[in-house]
């Protein structure tokens, strides 16, 4: 690129013009907007409880078989900047409220889709994103207005069971959505705080499991750990536990300094000897004097300290994770103890029952810590047919737990099914005329991108999209009734309310901002400039 | 949407393959279906068998016909049939056997399905047809099978036909009633227990397979050290896992360093004494049998042999793991205690020739579960491919043993079910009746398969059985050996029901999964030499 300063002389704002594809202005809006719109298209097929699953093939030829947005667009291998900052926004949504991650992106892509034809007739992209603006300010509006508030407390908790199967109604898990859905909310009710609206989601812990099927998914009111007691002889069930939870090795000390100890003479050689027999014995009789009967340790065992532990009968395992373990120490009530010596009775954790437990004909083991003293921690154990399932399951439930927690936080739901997006299209629609300037037509186009959610749910369902959705857009109008939506499942009726069908206030306030804040930002950039020979 | 028919925007890597809707849909189906194909020819009594050669070492062949074998081995790179090897897998890690129907089944599935998707018929309705037969079918070969938990010695009869039936479509067929009583045996020593790990299978090449022999006891591959007792009785034995070499000291940082030769003699010598301290204190615990899991150099060795303790090294850790099982001695590392150790004991310990080589035999165990069964054959291929196939068998067993509920075989509940799904679709209207239909028809096409394998006019076979079914002979099914439908309690081919019902549950469980994908997605694969 090249310009002249005020004497004349060129100078180059851009360096090797020549080895830079550029695309400005409208084009580059399109070319944006087309990208973003492919994804988009990709997504649409998943939404919905018959939507599609898409299977994932990585770098060393693993797969993965998901129908959960943000899991598709992380594992995609995105290379054009646009698509990636879809990905973003998926992930965005994920961690934010871990639900809709395919519907947000769907959003943005009609939100561009919509703005592609505004483009065209010449209104300028800061009117649309203007435009975008106020119309989001008055789709959010009306949700409040429209959302329903659910009640439920730790005894009765069916409103809750229902919003979790919505969320699990469109993944594979859905032929054991009852079963699947009440452990989640379990789970959640387990270790919520309901007073404070808070729940720790590191205390649930999703442990997965090939053999059997999804329907044998249990909910286990303690920990797993994946491994196995250190001695083969060691008892293999300890009732009321008194755990160690250790974070130093049985083994002799390993000063980090770097040191040399010179061993010169027999009689030196002989005291070695002996201050190494008393390491074993010394840091085994500091467990055993602690009180201790269940020794875990984050890591290795020397084979000698290994079987003096047996002696000792201190049944102990080896190499738990540090995440393990942290959760161990928060549900029996232990404290983790760095050294030996600070080891004592009151540092000790409680449970109630631990047993090892073998699987199916292999030789895999792993030990179930149940009845911990602080009993807000709980596992579920998800199982399945293959490993693909069981990754599939695990991903399902933690969209359960999220929707699960987002009502704990705040109860207050809207209508799935469409319903939601279709009324507030109409309310924006209504809106819209009363707003003077070009405003209007993108408000209005933000109205018709509400709709595209309805029109893939309605697709992907097999209906006539278009016609069920505008049957529907005619009927909330009409009865004024908002909870109206798409019947996906062929069930007789369109009232979302009946069929149970609803979404978190929340996760559709959330996915309406962050789809129009992407909108507003790939409308922004009108200059894209990137170095050639990569493609 | 016009715009997307523009130019589809490039987002993905380069190398990376996207296929869509139809073309990803076609792509799951041809590589599943190959996939169950190849494996087809496997199945049934007169199923043939596969070489799998590895492809660092030509020579380095198995031939098999289990399932999870062949496809274990087999590189693939369509995400259908990696879905179709995953559950043939965990069949296998779960219950033992039917690895290669469960595969079929699914290619069945799929294969119809692939019909009725041609016919316009949504995959989400499919699958709800199919869930639904895949109910009804799990219900009816509940409701056939026989549960003889109350009555155990009827249960060890029907264990023995199991244990044929599953042998017969293996390399062990001519001597199955053989291997189906060694099978039965050894399971029936567990009382109960799943736990394989104490009945050791131990090849030896030479002889036929028809003189393997179960050995009372347990069979240690190993020597005895030199000089030693080859005969113990009353053995009192120490079962251990220590250094016998070196002792190496553990403290870190410390080495040795000396002046003088005469002060590397020294420590030499104190280290010497260690040992053979270490050796007093072993033989301290009164035992005149020591084994470790580590090498036992030669100094400790005489050090036993001079005691008149017999001693055993390198037995390596799932041998020591059997050993302390078996002899119902601790595995100890430390010898300062002895009165805190629990030997182990054998009755008998001594060394035994079979062929050609030696072999310790401790007979009279604490634990009288243990047993190990000898194969012997002609060849390693032959053994490889018996041990495979008495896994299967004991594994299946001894799953039974916990779940004694028992289907007829011969293709007889695969027709039952398939009439209660096709009995069940008739009153089900919609398009998910078709689906269920053909769920039906696939479960029909296993028997089809088996007497296809053994060289039969199989549609005729099939379609006699199918109307003796609709005639109410709900026991009968194909004698693959006689070519001919009969009644299947006559000629004694049970099945354990969790296998049917494993085999039921992961088809149609990984069928769906297939069924659901509508896109894939290749990434490119990692590049060789980068980074």
């Amino acid at each position: 690129m090249l310009r002249y300063d005020s004497s004349g002389k060129p100078f180059i704002i851009i360096r090797d013009q020549d080895q830079k594809e550029r695309l400005t202005g409208s084009e580059a809006r399109k070319a944006n907007i087309l990208a973003a719109m492919t994804v988009a298209n990709l997504m649409k097929t998943s939404i919905g409880p018959l939507g599609m699953d898409k299977i994932l093939v990585d770098q060393d030829g693993e797969v993965t078989a998901t129908n959960d947005g943000a899991t598709i667009l992380k594992n995609m291998q995105v290379e054009n900047p646009i698509a990636k900052l879809l990905v973003e926004l998926s992930q965005g949504q994920d961690d934010e409220i871990g639900d809709g991650t395919t519907s947000v992106v769907v959003l943005a892509g009609a939100l561009l889709e919509e703005s592609l034809s505004l483009l065209e007739k010449g209104i300028h992209p800061s009117k649309i994103s203007e435009g975008y603006e106020k119309a989001c300010d008055i789709a959010v509006k009306h949700l409040i207005s429209i959302c329903d508030k659910i009640e439920f407390d730790k005894e009765n908790c069916g409103s809750l069971i229902k919003a979790a199967k919505t969320s699990l109604g469109s993944k594979i898990v859905n032929q054991y959505t009852d079963k699947i859905a009440k452990i989640s909310v379990e789970a959640v009710l387990a270790v919520a705080d309901l007073e404070r609206k808070d729940v720790r989601f590191d205390l649930i812990k999703l442990e997965g499991k090939t053999g059997g099927t999804l329907g044998e998914t249990e909910l286990i009111d303690g920990i797993i750990i994946p491994k196995n007691f250190s001695h083969p002889q060691m008892p293999k069930q300890i009732k009321n536990a008194k755990i160690a939870i250790l974070t130093c090795p049985f083994e002799p000390p390993k000063p980090k300094t770097g040191h040399k100890l010179d061993i010169d003479s027999v009689k030196k050689y002989k005291e070695l000897l002996e201050i190494e027999q008393n390491y074993f014995k010394e840091m085994t009789d500091l467990v055993k004097k602690s009180g201790a009967t269940l020794v875990l340790c984050q890591w290795g065992f020397d084979d000698e300290a290994n079987h003096l532990l047996l002696q000792k009968e201190l049944p102990s395992v080896r190499w738990v994770s540090g995440t393990d373990i942290e959760l161990i120490a928060i549900a029996t009530g232990a404290r983790i103890v760095p050294r030996f010596s600070e080891l004592t009775e009151k540092k000790l954790g409680k449970a109630g029952m631990v047993t090892e437990k073998s699987i199916g004909t292999t030789d895999e083991k792993m030990i179930v810590i149940e009845k911990c003293s602080n009993t807000k921690t709980v596992t579920i154990l998800v199982k399945g047919g293959n490993k693909m399932v069981v990754e599939e399951g695990k991903r399902s439930i933690h969209d359960a737990l999220c929707v699960t927690r987002n009502l704990i936080k705040d109860n207050r739901i809207v209508y799935g099914g469409g319903a939601a997006e279709i009324s507030c299209s109409v309310a924006v629609n209504k809106a819209s005329k009363e707003i003077k300037g070009i405003e209007q037509y993108s408000i209005r186009a933000f109205s018709e991108a509400l709709l595209s959610v309805p029109i893939a749910l309605a697709s992907n369902s097999g209906l006539n999209s278009l016609e069920a959705v505008s049957e529907i857009q005619l009927k909330q109008m009409k009865d004024k009734k908002p909870f109206l939506g798409i019947d996906c499942l062929s069930k007789g009726t369109d009232n979302m309310k009946e069929q149970n069908v609803f979404d978190t206030l929340r996760g559709k306030i959330q996915q309406f901002l962050l789809a129009t804040q992407m909108a507003k930002m790939i409308l922004k950039i009108d200059d894209i400039i990137r170095p050639t020979g990569q493609y | 949407m016009s715009t997307e028919a523009f130019q589809p925007a490039r987002i993905l890597n380069q190398g990376s393959t996207q296929e869509k809707a139809e073309g990803a849909r076609l792509s799951n189906f041809i590589g599943a279906i190959a996939l169950s194909d190849l494996i087809s020819t496997t199945l049934g009594p007169k199923g043939m068998d596969k070489i799998l050669q590895s492809p660092s070492n030509l020579l380095d062949s198995t031939i098999t016909n289990d399932g999870a074998t062949i496809l274990g081995s087999i590189q693939i790179s369509n995400a259908a049939a990696k879905i179709l090897i995953e559950i043939s897998k965990v069949q296998d890690d779960e219950i033992g056997d039917g690895t290669t129907s469960v595969v079929v089944l699914a290619g069945e599935l799929l294969k119809e399905a692939e019909k009725l998707i041609h016919k316009r018929i949504h995959p989400q309705t499919i699958i709800k047809g199919f869930r639904l037969a895949k109910d009804i079918a799990l219900k009816k070969l509940r409701s056939v099978s026989q549960d003889y938990s109350e009555n155990q010695e009827e249960l060890k009869k029907y264990l023995k036909k199991i244990a044929m039936t599953i042998f017969s479509t293996k390399i062990l067929t001519p001597y199955k009633s053989l291997f189906a009583d060694l099978a039965v045996d050894s399971i029936l020593r567990l009382k109960g227990s799943t736990n394989l790990e104490s009945i050791q299978i131990l090849k030896k090449t030479g002889g036929l397979l028809k003189e393997s022999y179960i050995e009372e006891g347990f069979v240690l591959d190993k020597k005895i050290g030199v000089g030693q007792p080859k005969r113990i009785e009353n053995a009192k034995i120490l079962v251990a896992n220590t250094s016998m070499d070196y002792d190496k000291i553990k403290i870190f940082g410390s080495r040795v360093v000396v002046n003088s030769s005469s002060k590397l003699a020294e420590i030499e010598e104190e280290e010497k004494k260690k040992m053979l301290r270490k050796c007093q204190k072993i033989v301290d615990h009164g035992i005149n049998v020591f084994i470790n899991r580590q090498l036992i150099y030669n100094l400790p060795e005489q050090f036993f042999t001079d005691n008149g303790v017999m001693s055993i090294e390198h037995a390596d850790f799932a041998g020591i793991e059997r050993l302390s099982l078996v002899t119902g001695g601790e595995i100890v590392s430390t010898f300062d205690h002895p009165e805190l150790v629990t030997l182990g004991t054998a009755k008998l310990i001594e060394e035994i020739m079979i062929g050609e080589d030696k072999l310790i035999r401790f007979s009279g165990c604490k634990e009288p579960s243990a047993c190990t069964i000898i194969l012997r054959g002609s060849s390693k291929q032959i053994l490889d491919e018996a041990e495979r196939s008495l896994h299967d068998g004991l594994a299946v067993l001894s799953q039974m043993v916990k779940n004694p509920k028992i289907v007829l075989g011969a293709g007889c509940t695969e027709i039952i079910m398939a009439q209660a799904i096709e009995e069940a679709a008739k009153e089900t209207s919609g398009k998910i009746q078709i689906a269920m239909e053909s769920f039906a028809r696939a479960l029909t096409r296993i028997p089809t398969i088996i007497a296809n394998n053994a060289g039969y006019d199989a549609e005729q076979l099939v379609s006699e059985l199918k109307t003796k079914h609709y005639k109410g002979n709900n026991t009968f099914g194909i004698d693959v050996m006689g070519g001919k439908v009969c009644d299947v309690q006559k000629i004694g081919v049970f099945e354990s029901l969790l296998v049917k019902e494993g085999m039921l549950l992961k088809a149609s469980e990984a069928t769906e999964m297939i069924l659901r994908v509508d896109t894939i997605m290749n990434s490119a694969p990692r590049r060789r030499g980068m980074n």
